[in-house]
Formats: C-alpha cells, structure tokens, sequence
C-alpha cells in the first residue's frame, strides 16, 4: 500500500461540510475584529477588503491544485473541491460587498467605477464569471447538464483566476512581489493544464 | 546642543497626555499658535481640526522602506538608526554643508501645526506636527538667486529596510518643491508630533509636511536638501507618470486613474464611517491656490 493510498484512506473518512463553516464563521470573525476596532487597524474597511480578497484568492488556487496533485501524488482531494469552490465565492461575495457598501458607499458611484477603473473591471468580471459555477455546483445542477456540459462550464475557473491574478497586479502600488508569485502560481497551474490537453491531441 | 522641542516643547506644553490617546478630544483649547506669517483663517481652521491619536497616527502608514502595509512600517521602523544623523544641504546655497538636525533648525521656533494629511490612496487623518517653516531654514541655507527647486533625499539603510531590499521603488526615495512651496509658510520641517519626537514610521527624524499635497510629498527622514534650478526627480513619477505628477496637489476633481479623490476616509472612523469630500488643496485653498494661478491642474498635476 502506497502512502497515497494511505492517505487517501484517512481522506474518505474526513467530511467536505466543516470547510462551509470553518469559511463561514472565519468570514465573520474578521468582520467582528474590524466592526468592533479589535482587529484592522485604525482604517479597518481597507484591511476587511483585502482579508477577504486574498484568502477568496487562496482558496481559488488550492480548487486548482486539486487535480494536477492527484497526477502528481496520487492523493485525492476531489470530495473537497466543490466546498472550496462555492466558498471561494462566497467569499468575494463578501469581498465585492465590503468594497462596495462600506468603501464606496453609493450604488452609482459602484457602477462608475466597475466602468472606469480597469483593475475594478476586471475584478467585478471574475466575480461575474464564477457566480454561474456556483449557481450549479448543486448535484441536481451537474445531472441536468450531463457531466460534458457541466464541465465545460466549470472550465470557466481558468479565466476567473486569471481575471482574479490581474485584478490584484493592477492593484498595488510600486513593485510588489505579493501579486506577481500569485500570478505567477495561477499561470503556472493553467500551463500544467495546457501540456496535458497538448499532450491529449498528439 | 540639544534639539529645541527636548528643550522648548514637552507634551505638557500642547497635549495632556491622557487627552493625546482619545482620539476625539478636540484639541481647540490646547493649540499652541502664534505662529509666524499665519493668518486668522488658518488659525481657525487649525482649531476645529480634531486630531487623530498617536496610536492611528504610528499605526498607519506609508513608508515603502519598510514594507508596503499599513502596518509595516510599525513593525519594521525600529530598525531605522537615526543617531547620528546628519543632513547635507547643497546646490544653490550659500552655505553648503553637513547639519545635524540641531543646527538645521537651531534659532528657530518649533511650533504646533494641526494639519489635514490626504493620501493620494484616499484615506486622511489629522496630525499635530510640531515642526519648523521650510523657510526659515532655506533662509538660513541662503538660497541664491537662481535656485528655483528644492530637493530631497530620504535615508537609505539598506540592511534595516527591508523595501529597500525588495526594490519596491527606485531608492533612495526623492521628492522636490518649487521654490514658492517650499517657501510658503504652511511648509514644514516637522520633527515631532504631539510634542514628542517623531516615531521612525513617521519620518523621524526630521521630514517634510506639505499639508496641501499628497502625502507621498511630505517627505521622511531627510538627509538632503538641494536647491536648483530645474525641476528635480520625484520617485512616485519615476515609477508611474501617468499616476503621479510632479505638483500633486490634492485635488478632488481629478482622479488617480485607479480611483476617486473626490472623497476619502477618516482614519479612525471605524467599518462604518462614511465617506467625507475631499476639499480642493486639501482644505489649504485660501492659503495656496495663488501659487498656480494660471496653470492648469487638469494637465500640472
């Protein structure tokens, strides 16, 4: 028995619901530090922001991770990848409407800004995008579609992540490495997809 | 010789030190005035400002050496070794040379301005300097005829910042003001806030505080002043033109190309404060807007 399989073996007895609320209530732990000044600093809507942006960030890297460590390692972590999934977008969910209830606090002045300024643009795009994977991550959703349909659209992931990488290089100020590793992981993990559906056709 | 604020200016002079913590104490009673060249508008206008506490006004800042957070520079600043420190005043002067920050200032009044600080990311707080007019020191420095610009340079230490190390920007960090900016009596050289020396995130020890410009303008930790006569390198407009001019007055009718600057956040407001209108100049209207008369902002900004 390898150590994959072994691990793999203590996979199956672990449940994918406590990811649904160990998300949920670290969402709203951070927004009771930043509501209640105890945590965020003295301007808690930026740090509140960006703590849900960048973890909804983590969280879409490691839905990509999932597959390509199964090539790799044999460990198999499917049974997860929809709760990591639907709460990625729960938390820009979260994300967009801190930036635009508490930050921007005008609904016009959201949509200018979702128009004018590109990083916005982007961002709200990728947003946009992963609202129908989450709409259809149901397993009512994926037997209607039929498994062909429901994964063509699901491949939609590829793009938010890239939107979503953009968003946050078009974001900071000067040079700064944080954007450009996640960049550089979320292009990384789509080029292992890309070898492997060349590799398909020759 | 000592610096003057440690002879001069204690804490108990401005600010009690319980009143100094709370954050919306209103400071009207305490503002030490009388100052040089400031007029009554200002004066009034510096009496209704509520200062933000020293915990806000040491917790949250921009100081790219030391990390690009909020928070970095709280944590990381410690390292900035600030004594000895010595300041070159050069270019167009008469009287060039290396100046502690004593004799930069010596013969001058340290006084207490409370001034609005507007970053260019659109977030403000309220800050009681104590510092000197630029002026006063250039006056000092004995700037000649043809110097037109003043320069500066922020320290660099390369083993204690750790921005430096990552090359966030191209440093050392500069800055620079026309001549009549630099010369305007809202300009300081500020080397304490609250009455106490400057904390290290917060430029110590001795930095620029122009209150009607970004805040990327007051630059921190000086350790050159040159006067010349062309329009010196700003590192934010190394880095970005189209983002960041050389004038960068705060201005709520032109945008960044990012965002808005026609509102900002208070900091210290909390998760619920709502969005307060940024004022042209930053507030200092009355007091600097004959300085551009006839430029174009839109296009000099």
């Amino acid at each position: 028995m390898t150590v994959a399989n072994t691990i793999n073996g203590a996979l199956r007895k672990i449940p994918a619901w406590p990811i649904y609320w160990i998300v949920a209530a670290w969402t709203g732990w951070k927004f009771y530090l930043a509501a209640t000044g105890k945590g965020g600093g003295p301007e808690p809507i930026n740090w509140l922001e960006r703590e849900y942006g960048e973890f909804g960030l983590k969280l879409l890297i490691a839905g990509l991770l999932i597959t390509p460590v199964r090539t790799w390692t044999g460990i198999n972590l499917i049974k997860f990848r929809r709760a990591i999934g639907v709460t990625t977008c729960f938390l820009i969910l979260a994300h967009f409407l801190v930036w635009a209830v508490l930050d921007v606090q005008a609904f016009e002045r959201v949509w200018m800004e979702v128009v004018k300024r590109k990083y916005v643009t982007v961002g709200m795009a990728a947003f946009v995008l992963m609202i129908p994977l989450a709409i259809t991550s149901n397993n009512r959703s994926m037997r209607k579609m039929g498994p062909l349909v429901w994964r063509k659209l699901h491949k939609l992931t590829y793009p938010v992540a890239v939107l979503a990488g953009i968003h946050y290089l078009w974001l900071v100020k000067g040079f700064q490495i944080e954007p450009i590793v996640y960049m550089a992981v979320i292009l990384g993990l789509l080029a292992v997809r890309l070898k492997w559906a060349w590799a398909k056709i020759v | 010789m000592a610096y003057r604020w440690t002879n001069d200016l204690t804490a108990a002079d401005v600010t009690p030190k319980s009143m100094m913590m709370n954050r919306r104490q209103i400071m009207a009673g305490a503002v030490g005035l009388g100052a040089i060249g400031f007029s009554a508008t200002q004066a009034a206008a510096q009496g209704t400002l509520k200062p933000n506490s020293l915990e806000d006004i040491t917790t949250y800042n921009n100081y790219y050496e030391f990390g690009t957070g909020k928070d970095d520079p709280a944590k990381n600043a410690h390292k900035l070794v600030t004594s000895p420190w010595s300041i070159k005043v050069d270019g167009l002067v008469n009287n060039p040379g290396e100046y502690s920050v004593a004799d930069l200032i010596d013969g001058l009044d340290v006084e207490e301005r409370i001034y609005r600080f507007r970053c260019v990311e659109a977030w403000a707080m309220v800050v009681p300097w104590n510092g000197v007019e630029l002026a006063d020191v250039l006056k000092k420095a004995g700037v000649q005829a043809n110097g037109k610009y003043v320069a500066f340079e922020t320290v660099v230490q390369e083993e204690n910042m750790v921005g430096v190390q990552r090359r966030v920007l191209d440093f050392p960090y500069v800055e620079g003001l026309r001549m009549d900016e630099a010369m305007h009596p809202l300009t300081l050289l500020a080397t304490g806030i609250y009455g106490e020396p400057l904390a290290n995130q917060s430029g110590a020890p001795i930095r620029v505080v122009v209150p009607w410009k970004y805040g990327y303008k007051s630059i921190k930790s000086i350790v050159r002043i040159t006067v010349t006569d062309r329009e010196p390198p700003t590192s934010w407009n190394k880095a970005n033109a189209r983002e960041y001019g050389f004038y960068s007055n705060v201005n709520p009718t032109v945008d960044h190309p990012r965002w808005s600057q026609a509102t900002h956040r208070e900091i210290g407001g909390g998760l619920f404060a709502k969005r307060q209108p940024t004022l042209m100049f930053n507030g200092y209207e009355d007091e600097v807007a004959r300085l551009y008369a006839g430029m174009d902002l839109t296009v000099d900004s």
